[in-house]
């Protein structure tokens, strides 16, 4: 992993640069695994605990590899009041899992989010950067289905 | 009819997501394909949400705009108004056009009358990633006036402007900028509060995707004001076009000066950087705010000392939101005594809200404090999209509350909205009616503040906790009177006992709704849910006298819970149904009710 770590001497090594360097490696690997905590704990010269302490604090940060496809589930209140439970629902039974897992294949995450800001087409969810919005629990089974057969565009 | 001088896509986050793109790439297609030679261009967004994607055909003298155009619309547009200089009427939206240099708007809903745009004057009308659109709209003009004034004299423009902070709280302005100016240092800090939290609030994206120059202008005058060295935004992840569109924003400012050294010869040198949230509500919070910039868990301090003595890295900081720092430029340029003419006595200028929820109309408006939460509801937003009643509006999230429909000629002011047990908030504004349910709503707030509580408070920790038991008791139908009291009680003892704004305002959604709404508790009390949202209270049944035996729902069932013989009624097996809903939407001749309680 050594020479995939070369964005670490990019920030100064000072304790402010620890969620700039959690997410950098997030973005590089999807999540965050132990052995690149301990470099960057040492980089900074801060306990590994500390690491581990704000990388949890933060909803950002995961420790486990992502699905293929991460399909996240608004749950703001305009996507609330327009029937999000209902697609949520939809949505792991389709899947088979709960929100915040993986599929055993590998191939989707579900993710729950507090609000992507696309109220206007409530209720959304977000397919890796895509958006589909004023769906409907029958829309959200299609979609799941398009996806799984890798016949959705995302 | 003047000839056509550009094409313009809105194309912010809400754009884009309603299909944007694929209208840009149809438009640019369709004017290669035809050799017409007009430059194409992004704009912010103008405010319309519910009608876009938005495209506008700009003339010398006018805007007129087009709404939900999809790529199969392009080539009658094109056709019709570029080449022959025949608006296609039926489609057009909004018309722009200028009287004595002002620009003038209408539009087809009506939707722009009553508002007054100042923080989104530019939005939807500038390419946000072009710094030259923004100048030659005024822009930076104001920070070379205000690199002429005295910092003093800039925060006495402030303090007279009556401007106040409109992430929420509404502390005011210049009362702040004069106490981190006068706080004892050598280096000081500006932070610009971009977290957008609130679920149902996107005011702040809109700004900062659509006219991102006036943000950071806002934040150089206060700086140059306070005595500042360094700035930060500190904006949510969550937003990725905001990052990219600050990125090449601040990149633009400092090669023409506005940033970095010896900004325009004045001899004061700042800059900004970004600082990317990582996902946790409670660092909307300025303490919390601070402790992330810095590298830790986002957790409140006590105060005081106040950021302004004691703030990031140790040093005098001053925090203000997205909208507040957006206003800056414009009362420097028109001077305070123009914004100050607007408004109430206490709330002066302007506030913007995001419509969302059942509105008809949803997307972002501005407009004049004092207006009355009725003529944003219905003269703007239009009424609910269903048709039916609006039950209440809920304002500031989950540190909010619900106002009922007798409280609406409420002006929109900080002391009146208070009043309601509400909060102005930072301008989210969700429109429920009567198929909410407001002991759900409750309850998903409580959901959303116990998983964002950061832990230090036991009341809010726990306490919040303890009120979301209660709450889904209730959407459950198994509370009971002595539940109603005791969710009280803890209400007002997670106030009590909370640190920061999240936990000390956490209870107000479920009093409010308690103080507007009791008589739905109760009913819920009593196994009944009158809006039919909490799924343990309802359940589906099929109209006989109005199935057709089409079998439509039988297939879409998800759980094989319906039954019945083609062209004969259909049955709903009630131990196997899930309650999703789907036959509800999929019969199309009315016959699936949804009852609660004891009816038949």
């Amino acid at each position: 992993m050594g020479s995939s770590l070369d964005y670490l001497h990019s920030y100064p090594p000072e304790p402010s640069s620890l969620i700039p360097l959690l997410q950098r490696t997030q973005e590089r690997f999807g999540y965050l695994p132990r052995e690149v905590l301990e470099e960057i704990a040492n980089y900074l010269g801060v306990p590994l605990s500390r690491v581990y302490g704000v990388a949890t604090f933060y909803a950002q940060f995961r420790f486990e590899p992502l699905g293929k496809y991460v399909v996240k589930v608004c749950h703001g209140t305009a996507c609330h009041v327009n029937g999000a439970v209902n697609i949520a629902q939809a949505l792991t039974e389709e899947l088979g899992i709960e929100e915040g897992q993986t599929t055993k294949d590998g191939l989707v995450t579900l993710e729950r989010v507090a609000c992507l800001g696309c109220c206007s087409l409530a209720p959304v969810i977000m397919i890796n950067e895509k958006v589909f919005g004023k769906l409907t629990p029958d829309k959200v089974r299609k979609l799941i289905r398009k996806l799984k057969e890798g016949k959705l565009d995302v | 009819m003047s000839e056509v001088k550009a094409i313009a896509v809105g194309m912010n986050s809400c754009g884009i997501a309603a299909g944007a793109r694929e209208t840009y790439e149809a438009i640019k297609a369709e004017l290669e394909k035809r050799g017409i030679n007009i430059p194409l261009k992004i704009v912010g967004c103008v405010g319309m949400c519910y009608r876009e994607p938005l495209v506008d055909v700009i003339t010398e003298d006018e805007i007129i705009t087009y709404g939900h155009v999809d790529p199969k619309k392009v080539p009658r547009i094109i056709e019709e108004h570029v080449i022959n200089g025949k608006p296609v009427e039926e489609w057009i939206v909004k018309r722009d056009w200028w009287e004595n240099g002002e620009r003038k708007t209408w539009d087809v809903d009506g939707y722009f009358a009553k508002q007054k745009k100042i923080v989104l004057e530019n939005s939807g009308y500038i390419d946000p990633e072009n710094i030259d659109e923004y100048i030659a709209v005024g822009g930076y003009e104001a920070l070379k006036k205000a690199l002429k004034m005295d910092p003093e004299e800039i925060i006495e423009v402030i303090t007279k402007s009556g401007l106040r902070g409109r992430g929420g709280a509404g502390f005011p302005t210049g009362l702040k900028w004069k106490f981190t100016r006068e706080a004892p240092g050598d280096e000081k800090y500006v932070i610009c509060n971009a977290d957008e939290g609130d679920p149902g609030a996107f005011m702040d994206r809109n700004v900062l995707e659509g006219d991102p120059h006036r943000v950071i202008e806002g934040m150089i005058i206060g700086a140059y004001a306070i005595g500042a060295t360094k700035g930060f935004i500190y904006v949510r992840a969550e937003y990725p076009l905001a990052i990219r569109r600050l990125k090449i924003a601040l990149q633009q400012a400092r090669e023409r000066g506005f940033l970095g050294e010896n900004i325009l010869g004045s001899g004061f040198s700042f800059d900004i950087v970004i600082k990317e949230g990582a996902g946790a509500f409670v660092c909307g919070e300025e303490t919390a705010l601070i402790a992330s910039i810095e590298g830790k868990r986002g957790m409140p301090r006590p105060r005081p000392p106040y950021p302004a003595q004691k703030g990031l890295f140790g040093k005098p900081t001053n925090i203000n939101n997205v909208e507040t720092w957006a206003n800056v430029p414009w009362i420097i340029r028109h001077g305070p005594e123009a914004y100050a003419a607007l408004g109430t006595e206490k709330s002066k200028g302007t506030k913007v809200f995001a419509l969302s929820g059942k509105i008809k109309h949803g997307g972002n408006v501005e407009v004049p404090m004092g207006i009355t939460l009725r003529e944003i509801l219905y003269e703007i937003g239009g009424g609910t999209k269903t048709g039916k009643r609006i039950k209440a509006v809920q304002l500031g999230g989950p540190s909010g509350g619900c106002i009922p429909e007798e409280l609406f000629d409420t002006p929109v002011d900080y002391e009146s909205v208070n009043a309601t047990g509400a909060i102005m908030g930072s301008g989210g504004m969700v429109v429920m009616d009567e198929d909410t349910c407001m002991v759900d709503v409750a309850r998903f707030f409580l959901d959303f503040t116990v998983k964002e509580s950061c832990g230090k408070c036991t009341f809010c920790r726990l306490g919040t906790k303890r009120m979301w038991e209660i709450l889904d008791k209730f959407t459950r139908g198994e509370a009971t009177e002595e539940d109603l009291e005791k969710l009280e009680r803890l209400a007002y003892q997670v106030k009590a006992g909370s640190l920061c704004g999240l936990g000390q305002t956490a209870p107000n959604p479920v009093l409010t709704t308690l103080r507007y709404f009791r008589e739905e508790y109760i009913e819920h009390i009593n196994g009944r849910c009158p809006a039919k949202v909490c799924k343990p209270l309802i359940r589906y049944v099929i109209d006989p006298e109005k199935c057709t035996g089409c079998t439509a729902c039988a297939i879409f069932c998800p759980a094989n819970a319906i039954s019945g013989e083609r062209l004969k009624t259909h049955f709903i097996d009630q131990e196997a149904c899930i309650k999703c809903g789907t036959c509800y939407e999929v019969c199309r001749f009315n016959a699936i009710e949804i009852l609660t309680g004891r009816e038949e």
